[in-house]
């Protein structure tokens, strides 16, 4: 049984239908990376899991629960956490009162806590007592990611989390999630960086104006598959 | 009188300024919550003291402790049950609510315990004084301005170092990704206006042991409060405190020179701050 699961997942904003029966399975220790253009229906998928967007139309299940009537606590709660797009981070609070606050609705029992955080991100340790949206956008991320972590989540939702950011950067977030996974944590990736999507992905699927487009282990897809179903046309 | 016992009477009295505004100043910096009906929740706190005095006989202290829990729970019920549905984009819903809960009150007052002006009897304690050089110090003053004190550091120990604290700072910065940290953001501003609840049950106790108190009197301690809390600067509890100080000796100065300036002098320098620093002495970095 898929851990996580979305049945016919449909979703609107006001008259514009933002998802249109999107069916995604999450498994135990699984890393999936969603991927798709800007207004391919990602992030209102993440959204519509963790509880942001409550009862639309469809299922969404959780070791085999009905979890889409839930409210964003009662989601954590269960163990599934999301690291927001744009990173979120509190200002009025500094990095360490960032990264705890991130338990302040579960503390799952596991490897994750404030000095593993820091041993992840060493470079957090450092600024720990400086206002968390002082820091630069990488670090500021890595906040993000850390504030999700604490709470020893059993699914972290990861919403673009190389948006905005210098190549380097990505790189040296991205190598934090081989890391994460080895925790046993279950991660959903959505991402319109390919490349590093697909590198830490066990299976991927595709997004385009709100259907899913294209599944497959990153191995078995092809560039031209993978460029179809994100753009809609066959690349040249 | 002389200046320096005119200054040290009105720091005193800004302590009382102060227990009036904390509350207020507690609730606006985590909801944006401007709460027209602090002043009238003052007063029916002294009330319940007052009927816990006479009802039961107990001393006004062990009283005001009495009325502590009831007055949290009465706080949190009212944020969780009213007033967090009128919170929203626009302001006027909870300004129309309040207001009417402050008519509410005024006149529920008023049939329960008449117009009759009361006061709760601290006994001995009213007349005790310090005699420190050439000045004479109140005890009740003094224990009014030091319970302030006390108040300001308590809400800062909660604001700044519990987890708590952390969650109301959260909600009051993002309340959609604060619930992603499972924070209800409904329960943290009913939890937070029980708090407030808790700081307006300190000031009733010394608001009705040193002076007289009626139903109709809340509103005239909603504008000192409001008065000291802008002055500080919105949200910041030590700002609060020196809000109500500028007040309170403004107040002093003033009737010192004329008794009948007294209250205008305390308008006039809170008008005066407004000039020089629209966002108060102490504004917080992040609003």
């Amino acid at each position: 049984m898929a851990l996580l699961e979305t049945h016919g997942l449909t979703a609107f904003y006001g008259d514009f239908q933002a998802l249109f029966g999107v069916d995604i399975t999450l498994n135990e220790s699984e890393t999936v990376a969603v991927i798709g253009a800007n207004g391919a229906g990602k992030s209102t998928l993440l959204r519509s899991i963790s509880g942001l967007i409550r009862n639309v139309p469809g299922h969404i299940r959780f070791d085999g629960g009905e979890i889409g009537a839930l409210a964003a606590p009662d989601v954590l709660q269960l163990g599934i956490t999301m690291v927001p797009e744009g990173r979120r981070l509190f200002p009025s609070l500094s990095v360490e009162e960032n990264l705890l606050i991130g338990k302040y609705g579960r503390v799952g029992n596991g490897a994750w806590s404030l000095d593993t955080i820091y041993d992840l991100f060493p470079v957090l340790k450092e600024h720990r007592h400086r206002p968390g949206t002082a820091l630069s956008g990488g670090q500021q991320q890595m906040v993000a990611i850390g504030r999700a972590l604490i709470s020893n989540p059993r699914v972290l939702l990861c919403d673009e989390v190389s948006l905005g950011l210098a190549p380097v950067v990505v790189r040296d977030i991205y190598a934090a999630f081989p890391k994460i996974r080895a925790t046993g944590a279950s991660i959903v990736i959505i991402e319109q960086d390919i490349g590093q999507a697909l590198k830490v992905a066990d299976r991927v699927y595709c997004m385009m104006e709100g259907r899913v487009t294209l599944t497959g282990a990153p191995t078995t897809l092809s560039r031209e598959d993978i460029h179809a179903a994100y753009f809609g046309a066959h690349a040249r | 009188m002389s200046w320096l016992d005119t200054i040290i009477q009105g720091i005193l009295l800004g302590g009382l300024y102060a227990l009036f505004a904390a509350g207020l100043s507690l609730v606006f910096g985590i909801m944006r919550l401007v709460n027209l009906a602090h002043g009238d929740l003052i007063v029916l706190a002294a009330f319940l003291v007052l009927l816990l005095v006479s009802a039961l006989g107990l001393n006004p202290f062990a009283a005001a402790a009495v009325a502590l829990p009831v007055m949290f729970a009465l706080g949190w019920a009212l944020q969780f049950l009213v007033l967090n549905r009128t919170l929203g984009n626009d302001i006027l819903p909870p300004l129309l609510v309040t207001f009417g809960l402050s008519v509410v009150i005024q006149n529920g007052l008023l049939e329960g315990f008449s117009a009759d002006s009361r006061r709760i009897s601290v006994g001995a304690l009213e007349t005790a004084s310090l005699k420190i050089g050439p000045v004479s110090i109140g005890a009740m003053p003094l224990l009014t301005f030091l319970s302030a004190v006390g108040v300001i550091v308590a809400l800062n120990l909660v604001f700044y170092r519990t987890p708590l604290g952390r969650a109301f700072r959260a909600t009051s910065d993002d309340s959609a990704t604060a619930g992603l940290m499972g924070i209800r953001a409904e329960r943290i501003f009913a939890t937070a206006t029980g708090l407030a609840m808790m700081v307006v049950t300190i000031a009733a106790l010394y608001l009705g042991t040193r002076a007289n108190f009626d139903p109709t009197m809340g509103p005239a301690r909603l504008i000192y409060a409001f008065e000291a809390v802008i002055i500080g600067g919105l949200g910041s509890f030590w700002g609060t405190l020196a809000g109500g100080i500028i007040i309170g000796v403004a107040q002093t100065v003033g009737a010192a020179i004329n008794p009948e300036w007294q209250i205008l002098a305390g308008h006039i320098a809170f008008l005066l701050v407004l000039v020089v620093r629209p966002r108060g002495l102490f504004p917080r970095a992040v609003d």
